[in-house]
């Protein structure tokens, strides 16, 4: 018997994406679908869009979304979080607007221990404006607003946000994964349903950061560009479950599709 | 029932009678009253209070709030207002409800905690980029504080827009005695919020139109908007204005003190009135066309450098206004009210 291996997940729009060849947010948001379908929560998922290449997620996404202004994506999920505490909400942001101009919001969203979950797209560089330096380029790495490389003495040291945040007391989940080949592919898919599943549980906080490629500004093919990233970010970045509040109890089973998902703390 | 209370207080709790039961804020002198007391107050009716790590945070906070429903308010002063801007303007394209309130300071950059009028043009030419405006309404006293905070949460959904409530410092700190209106607004139809796309389809909330012919037909929409509010929306109140030969226009506090300053000068015997505009935006022009009628000069009163008076030579144009302010946190007295109204009637009122 047959089946069909790749359909598309039923909570995604059947538009077309506009990413380049080779890009990852393709990967990304194709793992954030299959999540939110496999815990059917679609019907009561709010998304943040946050500015940068994926500003446009909601063409793609059959659900409810709001589009924020530049790095406020987890100041908005907030507002929507409190009004609206049984209902789960994500936001889907890019390197230069968590990292850089977002970076108050994430650091203290994180730091209330927010019960919401962020899915951060690491490919270290500002996709949408075609290629600038981001919070998280690597030394030496070339980019148009480095053109020379990035010198730490004159840019200053990328951030590695998932060690940064692991600095707090708020987060309940904070992973790095990687989409270079398909086992880390699946390794990012659990990773991303585990983060959903802490909210769903009401843990607090939750944060995958996802690293990817960026195969046109990177001035790479696709497949070289995945090389790259194997090669250069993970050494950079370290992939691994930074925190895990599920762990000490990793022997009860996670109840799924739980009604209650109320603030851990009171608001 | 009537009671005492300080104005940034009044307008906490009226906004909370009103149905708000959330709010995102970042303490700055002088409002920091309101949010202390909502801290205390919101979660004793289930309410939700949140000190955000910047002003910045606290209105997109404001947004993703609106967007999902909540009736939700924020308040700060002019550097923190100045802070809001991107997410005023966010509120303005997305037709996000909410109440926003300045307690004005002295500026510009840190300027003085002083109070002040120095927001005027900020406050009702939009304040952040792109076309818009936002209603602002201005109190004059503790029991208008509270009436003003009920109306702009109804214009706020009955128009889906942010509306700012602009007052200063003397307004903010000063006690009087007030009565509270009876029932909440009724709320606006909400077939716009996000909530989730349970037996519906789906929704957005969204400031980005990338085709210039759909930006231009959004703007389209807002200005229709922004008109109708012009047409409908207008509030100004005349005091002792039959038979004035000299109409004093302010608003806030200068309108209180002039108030204080006509009286004294009709019991001198000098035929003066008064016209004070409630929205500063929509501006009265109308009402203050027909109160000009028959008026024979003009004194725009206000605490800066002449903010208000523009709008006043806009609605009267060929007509001589005056001017008198005061800057930096110096409040006018009725004393010099009365003396730039002396010096009016001296040089033959023309």
């Amino acid at each position: 018997m047959s089946r069909n291996a790749f359909v598309r997940p039923a909570c995604m729009t059947s538009a077309r994406t506009h990413y380049c060849p080779g890009c990852g947010h393709g990967i990304a948001h194709r793992l954030v679908a299959e999540t939110i379908d496999e815990l059917e929560i679609r019907e009561r998922t709010v998304g943040v869009a946050a500015v940068g290449c994926s500003i446009l997620i909601y063409n793609y996404f059959d659900i409810d979304m709001q589009e924020a202004a530049h790095g406020r994506a987890p100041a908005v999920a907030t507002g929507i979080k409190r009004v609206l505490p049984d209902r789960i909400v994500f936001t889907y942001q890019g390197d230069g607007d968590l990292a850089s101009i977002g970076l108050a919001e994430i650091v203290h969203a994180a730091a209330r221990g927010e019960n919401i979950t962020v899915v951060f797209v690491n490919n270290a560089n500002y996709g949408m404006t075609g290629g600038q330096m981001a919070p998280t380029t690597l030394p030496g790495q070339k980019t148009t607003t480095t053109p020379r490389g990035r010198n730490v003495h004159l840019a200053g040291h990328p951030l590695r946000m998932a060690e940064l945040l692991a600095t707090l007391d708020g987060p309940s989940y904070l992973a790095r994964v990687s989409l270079h080949n398909p086992v880390e592919v699946a390794r990012a898919k659990k990773s991303i349903r585990k983060a959903f599943q802490c909210q769903l549980l009401g843990m607090g906080f939750s944060m995958v950061e996802v690293l990817s490629s960026c195969p046109n500004n990177w001035g790479m093919e696709p497949a070289k560009a995945l090389e790259w990233v194997e090669k250069n970010m993970v050494p950079y970045y370290p992939l691994g479950v930074f925190r895990d509040a599920m762990a000490p109890a990793s022997s009860r089973e996670v109840t799924e599709n739980r009604d209650e998902s109320s603030p851990k703390r009171e608001g | 029932m009537r009671q005492m209370m300080k104005g940034n207080e009044a307008i906490a709790e009226a906004a909370m009678r009103a149905g708000c039961r959330f709010f995102f804020g970042y303490p700055i002198t002088p409002q920091t009253e309101l949010m202390e007391y909502l801290a205390r107050r919101l979660p004793e009716v289930g309410g939700t209070f949140l000190q955000a790590e910047s002003e910045v945070a606290a209105i997109n906070m404001v947004y993703g709030a609106a967007g999902a429903g909540g009736r939700v308010m924020t308040s700060s002063s002019g550097p923190g207002i100045c802070l809001k801007q991107e997410g005023i303007s966010f509120l303005a394209s997305a037709e996000l409800p909410c109440l926003i309130v300045n307690v004005m300071r002295g500026g510009p950059g840190l300027g003085t905690i002083q109070p002040s009028q120095g927001d005027y043009f900020q406050a009702t030419r939009g304040g952040g980029n792109g076309d818009y405006y936002l209603p602002v309404l201005s109190p004059s006293s503790v029991q208008e504080m509270a009436d003003l905070a009920y109306k702009a949460f109804e214009l706020a959904e009955r128009y889906r827009t942010p509306v700012m409530l602009l007052t200063d410092g003397v307004m903010g700190q000063m006690m009087e005695p007030l009565d509270f209106p009876d029932s909440p607004p009724v709320p606006g139809e909400k077939s716009w919020i996000t909530d989730g796309c349970k037996n519906r389809s789906r929704r957005l909330v969204k400031t980005l139109y990338l085709d210039p012919a759909d930006l231009e037909a959004h703007n389209r929409h807002l200005q229709e908007k922004f008109e109708q509010l012009r047409a409908s929306e207008t509030m100004s109140e005349t005091y002792a204005a039959d038979g004035a030969e000299l109409l004093i226009v302010a608003f806030g506090i200068c309108a209180r003190v002039a108030r204080t300053a006509v009286d004294n000068l009709r019991a001198e015997g000098f035929p003066v009135g008064l016209f004070r505009p409630i929205s500063l935006w929509p501006f009265p022009a109308a009402s203050l066309q027909n109160a000009a009628e028959g008026v024979k000069s003009l004194l725009a009163v206000e605490l800066n450098a002449g903010q208000m008076v523009e709008d006043v030579r806009m609605a009267l144009p060929g007509r001589k206004v005056d001017f008198y302010g005061r800057m930096g946190g110096v409040v006018i007295s009725a004393t010099e009210i009365e003396a730039e109204a002396r010096k009016v009637f001296a040089g033959g009122v023309s």
